[in-house]
């Protein structure tokens, strides 16, 4: 583990860091597909604060554990939200957790996403597939400040038109807060009136202030590189442009070096880092 | 409203040609209009026009053997759409269907394509930024195959 220019602000995890707290799962929503939301209360009454960007360890017993961004609001440090794709057995089992379930949950792990330090400018948001989830706390931090920010864009892109999360959240964001939302899908039936293409595209015409922009990225690693090309060619500066590490985080606490990104520990030095330090490493093959 | 004169210099796929050569393209060029759900171009068709939208949305569509089209790319205001005029047998290999009211300056294809056998410059110029739009659209397209959101974060 080494110190790290990266995205900053982070909250501690209580108590030991190896021993899971009991949560329980309170709501069980579906989003789509393959995609679920799971509102958690602790078991043992105490909150669990959060930076907007960190992730916890979940644990299904007799399953696994598995890192799953916090999707919730950082406002609301009594609930915990996480937006789960089921990819895998454990995330199978923490999807299929119903209310009443008890889970375990280690952290907050990780770096935030600092979005406060966009204030008196303009906040970009780009978003690919689950990505959205990692991102929502940010943009409910914005929205809850919005005075404070220029213009904000939510640039989203999915597989599909019924891939698309959170979209109660989407048009609220727009119609409440003034945010310009704009979604793109990869691949689009007849009837599909909204945009096809690359998210990236919508980068090249969105209509912000490059020099004063805060832009924040998460999705797969290939969109993300794209979007920070693409973003840099508009003129965000490196260090004004953080993106979401998302690695095979295990021990959370800098310890395994699972999720080692050259010397980077991501589970503390990430997830959240800006490019400045990651655009060496985004390329190579090797990492 | 804009003449098509005025409108071209501003236009990204128009901006650093001549003014000679802007005028020479608007020569080509008229003002249309589609309804939502009104095609301008159906694939298999002779593509003798091609496209600079002002206003609205566009999908390209690839009609499956059953079922209905597939929506393959989309185009918005300022996009240009359409390079077969330009690629033997100009023939169009998508259908272009406008999903809400669309404004766009159509551009004749044949008239183009003469001006460039007359005067390569022009020919080279335009092709510079034909093999553009082409180059933006195939990026999109090989990205896109990767299905970067079928597989986890």
């Amino acid at each position: 583990m080494t110190a790290v220019a990266g995205a900053g602000s982070r909250a501690a995890p209580r108590g030991d860091p190896f021993v899971p707290r009991p949560f329980v799962v309170r709501r069980h929503r579906q989003d789509t597909r393959d995609t679920w939301t799971l509102v958690l209360e602790p078991a043992d009454g105490a909150t669990m604060p959060f930076a907007a960007g960190q992730f916890t360890m979940m644990q299904a017993f007799g399953a696994g554990e598995a890192p799953i961004s916090i999707s919730g609001d950082p406002a609301r440090p009594e609930v915990l939200e996480h937006t789960i794709r089921n990819v895998g057995a454990v995330t199978r089992a923490l999807v299929h957790a119903g209310p009443g379930t008890e889970l375990g949950i280690r952290g907050p792990f990780g770096t935030g996403w600092e979005v406060s330090s966009g204030r008196g400018g303009d906040v970009v948001f780009v978003a690919g597939g689950i990505g959205l989830a990692p991102l929502r706390p940010a943009i409910l931090e914005v929205c809850a400040d919005r005075a404070s920010y220029g213009r904000v864009l939510l640039l989203y892109g999915a597989r599909t038109p019924e891939d698309i999360l959170f979209g109660d959240d989407l048009r609220r964001w727009a119609a409440d807060h003034a945010v310009d939302v704009q979604v793109t899908v990869d691949n689009g039936q007849h009837a599909w009136q909204g945009r096809v293409g690359l998210v990236t595209q919508l980068v090249d015409r969105g209509g912000f202030d490059a020099v004063n922009t805060l832009a924040l990225v998460c999705g797969p690693e290939v969109m993300m590189r794209y979007a920070a090309m693409a973003l840099r060619a508009r003129g965000v500066a490196p260090a004004r442009l953080r993106l979401s590490m998302e690695r095979n985080m295990k021990c959370g606490v800098g310890l395994c070096g699972h999720c080692q990104l050259r010397e980077y520990f991501l589970c503390v030095d990430g997830p959240v880092l800006t490019y400045d330090v990651l655009e060496p490493l985004m390329s190579r093959a090797e990492l | 409203m804009q003449t098509i004169t005025d409108y071209l210099p501003q236009h990204p796929f128009f901006a650093g040609l001549p003014e000679p050569v802007v005028a020479l393209v608007a020569g080509c060029a008229v003002n249309v209009h589609f309804r939502p759900g009104q095609h301008l171009f159906h694939e298999g068709e002779p593509a003798d026009t091609f496209y600079v939208i002002r206003h609205g949305r566009v999908s390209l569509e690839v009609r499956a053997p059953a079922g209905s089209p597939v929506v393959v790319d989309s185009a918005h205001a300022d996009d240009v759409v359409g390079w077969s005029w330009l690629v033997p047998p100009h023939r169009w290999l998508f259908d272009a269907r406008a999903t809400e009211e669309t404004s766009a300056i159509a551009f004749d294809g044949a008239c183009l394509r003469d001006k460039c056998d007359t005067d390569p410059a022009v020919g080279y110029a335009l092709l510079q930024r034909v093999v553009q739009v082409m180059s933006t659209r195939l990026q999109s397209a090989r990205i896109r195959l990767l299905d970067v959101y079928g597989a986890p974060v």
